[in-house]
């Protein structure tokens, strides 16, 4: 399989139309991280993730993956509201593999061990579109793990969802971390970026307020930005 | 009341007559909706999904064309197909290969436009968790048109409705010849102006039917997609 860390940003910016919403992003993401980015609203952390995911392209600075400009196919990303295709949940799971250029034999079985994997393998023939919020995102982290990701990005999947799909989620999360997955996740959620963390990344105002490891952000974040969002958040 | 009663007889007596006459309408229309939605299916996902120079103009036209008058796409037709047209080498004026093709032109338009607004709803939709897993743009609009197939059908049969129901562009190139060419409006035309309402009113009695069937299959076809698939 292909090496693709450590996934490198230097001096990246994204500045449409000579807006500035992101600047000077420097960043490594190595193998077997779990990574969580924090920020307000407005911070630029879905921006950030769709730049390092390859959706969109940095108007300054390079990322490169393994010392590569290339976009490897070994990552997936999965999102806050994940679109399901009008078709049954193993049909979308299968869907994402064909993309990817899966031989259409192994398909179906890969498919439906990635939707036992998280769980829903009695849901396999629903219509994904009539399964609850927290089915859908498992369904979205089906399709994604079908692909065999070494990296996932994951934007704030869970602040749609209640607690006990949250909890789920957070479980498949961990496990696909477990599996030798690196993790990169977004989200306004201390609770969860503690259970989750490893390193925190935390973004203010477009920038890279500090990176740190997650027991020394929680008791004594090193910058100022942070201490204010620790403070302002509710319990 | 006489004509009424006459005209429910002729409907219920399935007069030989009116039996061709609402065949051919439906073979005309329904192959017009065919040859048109080959290629303005295609084109109004293009007009949603596709980035080119030139593409607000191609939807502001053919928006604009939704409306074209059946008697002009009739005479524009005419003039192609007639003796000393392009066309007019194939003979096919007064036929009813030219009545599907000038109902085909005229509601290509409808279809793209429709189709174009369906898959743009969608791409909004879509675009980022398409791009995410790595479609292009062929497999993104065949996933598309794939997955707004049941509006897709109501829009054809928008399109079947139109066909059915116009009377300018049949009758111009069709030339309503007895036997032939002569469809239900052309014949309702027709048949009142020669002063036979029972037989005008039977066709029309059939075309209104048609029209709400096809309404009503619209619509269920929506609300059971909406409850099946979401």
């Amino acid at each position: 399989m292909e090496e693709i860390f450590p996934l490198v940003l230097s001096n990246v910016g994204f500045a449409p139309e000579g807006v500035a919403l992101l600047e000077n992003i420097n960043l490594r993401i190595d193998r077997g991280e779990r990574t969580v980015i924090l920020g307000d609203n407005g911070a630029g952390k879905s921006l950030l993730m769709r730049l390092m995911h390859g959706m969109i392209q940095p108007t300054s600075g390079s990322i490169e993956w393994a010392g590569s400009r290339e976009r490897p196919a070994a990552q997936s990303l999965v999102f806050q509201h994940p679109v399901m295709l009008r078709r049954s949940a193993l049909a979308n799971v299968a869907y994402g593999l064909a993309l990817a250029g899966v031989p259409r034999s192994e398909r179906m079985d890969r498919a439906n061990a990635a939707l036992s994997w998280v769980g829903l393998e009695h849901l396999a023939a629903r219509p994904a579109r009539m399964l609850s919020g927290g089915e859908r995102q498992r369904v979205a982290l089906a399709r994604a793990w079908a692909l065999e990701p070494r990296l996932l990005f994951l934007d704030e999947p869970t602040a749609s969802l209640d607690p006990a799909a949250t909890r789920e989620v957070e479980r498949i999360v961990s496990a696909i971390h477990k599996a030798g997955t690196s993790i990169v996740m977004n989200t306004h959620n201390l609770g969860q970026a503690r259970r989750l963390a490893e390193e925190i990344i935390f973004l203010h105002r477009g920038r890279i307020a500090e990176r740190t490891s997650a027991d020394l952000f929680f008791r004594q974040p090193q910058s100022a930005a942070a201490e204010s969002f620790l403070k302002g958040e509710l319990p | 009341m006489d004509t009424l009663s006459a005209a429910l007889d002729l409907v219920a007596s399935g007069d030989a007559k009116l039996v061709s006459i609402v065949l051919l309408s439906l073979t005309v229309s329904l192959s017009a909706v065919i040859v048109a939605a080959l290629f303005a299916l295609p084109l109004g996902a293009l007009l949603a999904v596709g980035r080119f120079p030139g593409r607000s103009i191609l939807t502001v036209i053919i928006n604009g064309f939704m409306g074209l008058p059946a008697v002009v796409v009739g005479l524009m037709v005419y003039l192609l197909l007639s003796r000393a047209g392009p066309l007019g080498p194939f003979g096919l004026l007064f036929t009813p290969t030219a009545m599907v093709f000038a109902q085909a032109i005229l509601v290509a338009p409808l279809l793209a436009a429709l189709t174009r607004q369906t898959v743009d709803d969608a791409w909004r939709e879509y675009q980022e968790q398409l791009a995410s897993l790595g479609a292009g743009a062929a497999q993104a609009t065949a996933t598309l048109l794939w997955d707004t197939r049941f509006s897709l059908f109501t829009v054809l049969l928008a399109g079947f409705g139109r066909a059915i129901a116009e009377v300018g562009a049949v009758m111009i190139v069709g030339g309503n010849i007895d036997g032939v060419t002569r469809v239900m409006t052309t014949t309702i035309a027709l048949e009142t102006s020669k002063g036979d309402l029972p037989l005008a009113l039977a066709l029309g009695l059939i075309l209104v039917t048609l029209v709400l069937s096809l309404n009503a299959l619209a619509f269920a076809t929506r609300a059971w997609a909406q409850r099946k698939f979401g």
